[in-house]
């Protein structure tokens, strides 16, 4: 018997355009697939990134779909992977898996004020929908984006920070846990951003992605705020190991993160354990 | 269709020997006093008919521990995916709890995105099944979750009537490797009537096992997720993941990469893993969302006896009570679905 059906484990060999090193442990990637081929993502939907050899990682996408031809990564050194892929350079291959999941649905996002909230890594996938939603900016009602990270040298996207702040109706508020020397910047936990923001929550849209710890107490602001719990979209981190809803490791109750997530909106998930 | 013929048991020595000369049988072969492992037969008197479940359920045919799923060579940018195909294989002696662990296997892997490796390895397979009429040992837990009797996912289904089994068809593949044989004859009504008896003694002899009811099962895990069962349990588990390595139902995996000792070639292999092992739910960033062995063991539970009747209409649990059999920290299905169901009364 031959086999009918291709495997969903079908790696594709991406070729990187270009690195730059951005922080200590985050460098940038940009990735293209053969005959330039779209990757055809959502904001906010990962891939599976191959190293031979080394194995598969969940990576997100950190550019727009808007951005044809090419798409981009900013990747964390943290394990096997990704240490392997912070060695890497232009015109190396890597394997590319995907895009899985549910990214942010931006269809539902039009007409809305966007109050979006990224916290250290989460910044990554969050860049992908701010590009989007820039790139389509008369769709949206007025946008908020909030980036915290830990200390001055860790802050990503720094150059396009500042531009994105310049745009019409935008509003961009940086804060870093830590200051340093000549960081003239706000010093302070996110969530002390977070009263301050004009809303009208009936028609805001609350956008958050960072780490577990973030998300508790960010949350609980926007629900001080009155934005409806289906209106606040979280991006869950897990480890997939397939991306195709089998393996089980980024199981959150019944949902497999790689299927029904890694976007949520917090309605879905409020009421279970181990989600955050 | 569904019909019934008769296999003599003065031919079921020559009825597995002539099948074995076609293509590979497995069935469960004696391993010590109360072990049992599917392996490789080409004889009917190495099968052992007993009802207790093997060591290791059938899953190990569909979904091998260890399978290779791509090939890459570092030396070029390509990987080649590996959708093997096992050789033709009859699996003889299929309890009925592992008939519908195969069945939910197959709903699990035949959900989009598909599993080629999985349905290309099941395509190849012949299921005959084995009643028990009697039961296997006290962990059995199968007439509470309703799989005492043959319910489908088998091509052919033998029942122990005595000097003859009785075989009923479940496919048409069954069918003809029935009678490609030549060993079978259709049930006269004396021989009806014997599986009737062997129904109706089953009747006394099965009893539910456990003290929640099946269509309550769901509702009890639900309303009892902070209980301190799990407490209790997280307390005694050794984390060694025994219990779902050899769960009928349990297929989580990992995916690996092998290097060649050249450096250059290799291959991605998936492998069994589970919910059990500590690393199984953690992050890059170091946060484990299942850090405590209590809340994994209530993973494993919930993920038997309420995840997947939101997603696939049933429960995983076949009852076949190879997860307390096996335990060495003697956690029970039975005691925990128990003590679980008081407090949900309360």
């Amino acid at each position: 018997m031959t086999a009918l059906l291709e495997s969903p484990y079908e790696v594709m060999a991406g070729k990187i355009l270009k690195t730059r090193q951005w922080t200590d442990l985050e460098k940038y990637f940009e990735v293209e697939l053969p005959g330039r081929k779209d990757l055809g993502h959502e904001p906010g939907q990962f891939v599976m990134i191959s190293v031979p050899g080394v194995g598969e990682a969940p990576i997100s996408v950190s550019s727009s779909p808007t951005r044809k031809g090419s798409f981009e990564f900013v990747i964390r050194k943290a394990g096997g992977v990704t240490g392997m892929l912070h060695t890497m350079k232009e015109g190396d291959s890597v394997g590319i898996r995907g895009p899985f999941g549910h990214g942010f649905p931006t269809q539902r996002l039009e007409g809305y004020d966007l109050l979006m909230i990224g916290g250290g890594c989460g910044n990554i996938p969050l860049h992908s929908l701010i590009t989007f939603v820039l790139d389509n900016r008369s769709k949206f009602g007025k946008v908020d984006i909030l980036v915290g990270c830990k200390t001055p040298e860790t802050v990503l996207f720094a150059e396009e920070l500042k531009d994105w702040a310049k745009r019409p109706n935008v509003r961009l508020d940086l804060t870093v846990d830590r200051g340093g020397p000549g960081w003239q910047g706000k010093v302070g936990l996110i969530t002390k951003l977070i009263p301050g923001i004009p809303t009208d929550p009936q028609r805001t849209c609350a956008v958050v992605v960072g780490p577990p710890i973030m998300y508790k107490f960010v949350i609980q602001e926007l629900l001080k705020k009155e934005i409806p719990d289906d209106q606040i979209l979280v991006s869950m981190e897990r480890h997939m190991k397939c991306g195709v809803g089998k393996c089980g490791h980024c199981q959150i109750a019944q949902y497999y993160c790689c299927r029904e997530g890694p976007v949520f909106t917090f309605k879905e998930i409020r009421h279970f354990y181990e989600a955050i | 269709m569904n019909h019934y013929m008769v296999l003599k048991k003065k031919d079921f020595n020559a009825f597995i020997e002539k099948l074995s000369k076609k293509m590979k049988v497995a069935a469960p072969v004696r391993k010590g006093v109360k072990n049992f492992a599917f392996e490789e037969v080409t004889r009917g008197d190495a099968i052992s008919r007993v009802s207790l479940p093997t060591i290791l359920p059938p899953k190990k045919y569909f979904m091998p521990q260890r399978e290779t799923i791509q090939t890459f060579d570092r030396a070029v940018p390509r990987w080649n995916s590996v959708v093997s195909e096992n050789d033709a294989i009859v699996i003889f002696g299929v309890h009925t709890c592992d008939l519908s662990g195969i069945q939910f296997l197959n709903a699990v892997m035949g959900t989009p995105p598909k599993d080629a490796n999985y349905l290309a390895r099941k395509a190849n397979i012949t299921v005959i099944g084995l009643e028990c009429n009697d039961y296997c040992d006290a962990y059995a837990s199968c007439k509470a979750m309703k799989t005492h009797l043959p319910s489908g996912g088998y091509d052919l289904f033998f029942t122990d009537i005595g000097d003859a089994f009785m075989v009923q068809t479940g496919s048409a593949a069954g069918e003809t490797l029935a009678q490609e044989t030549g060993f079978f004859t259709t049930a006269d009504t004396g021989e009806q009537k014997k599986l009737g008896n062997i129904r109706k003694k089953k009747e006394k002899i099965f009893k539910d096992e456990i003290s929640v009811k099946y269509a309550n099962l769901r509702t009890v895990f639900e309303k009892t997720v902070q209980s301190e069962v799990w407490e209790d349990i997280g307390s005694r588990c050794v984390a060694c993941g025994n219990c779902t390595n050899v769960c009928p139902t349990c297929y989580c995996f990992d995916i690996q990469d092998e290097i060649d000792l050249n450096l250059r070639t290799g291959r991605r292999v998936r492998v069994w893993d589970g919910c059990q092992n500590e690393e199984f739910a953690k992050v890059a960033g170091g946060e484990n969302f299942r850090r405590k062995r209590g809340q994994r063991q209530r993973h494993r539970y919930m993920r038997k006896f309420a995840y997947p009747m939101e997603k696939y209409g049933t429960y995983a649990c076949t009852g076949c009570g190879r997860c307390t059999r096996t335990c060495m920290a003697k956690i029970s299905l039975k005691e925990t679905i128990h003590a679980l169901g008081e407090e949900a009364k309360s």
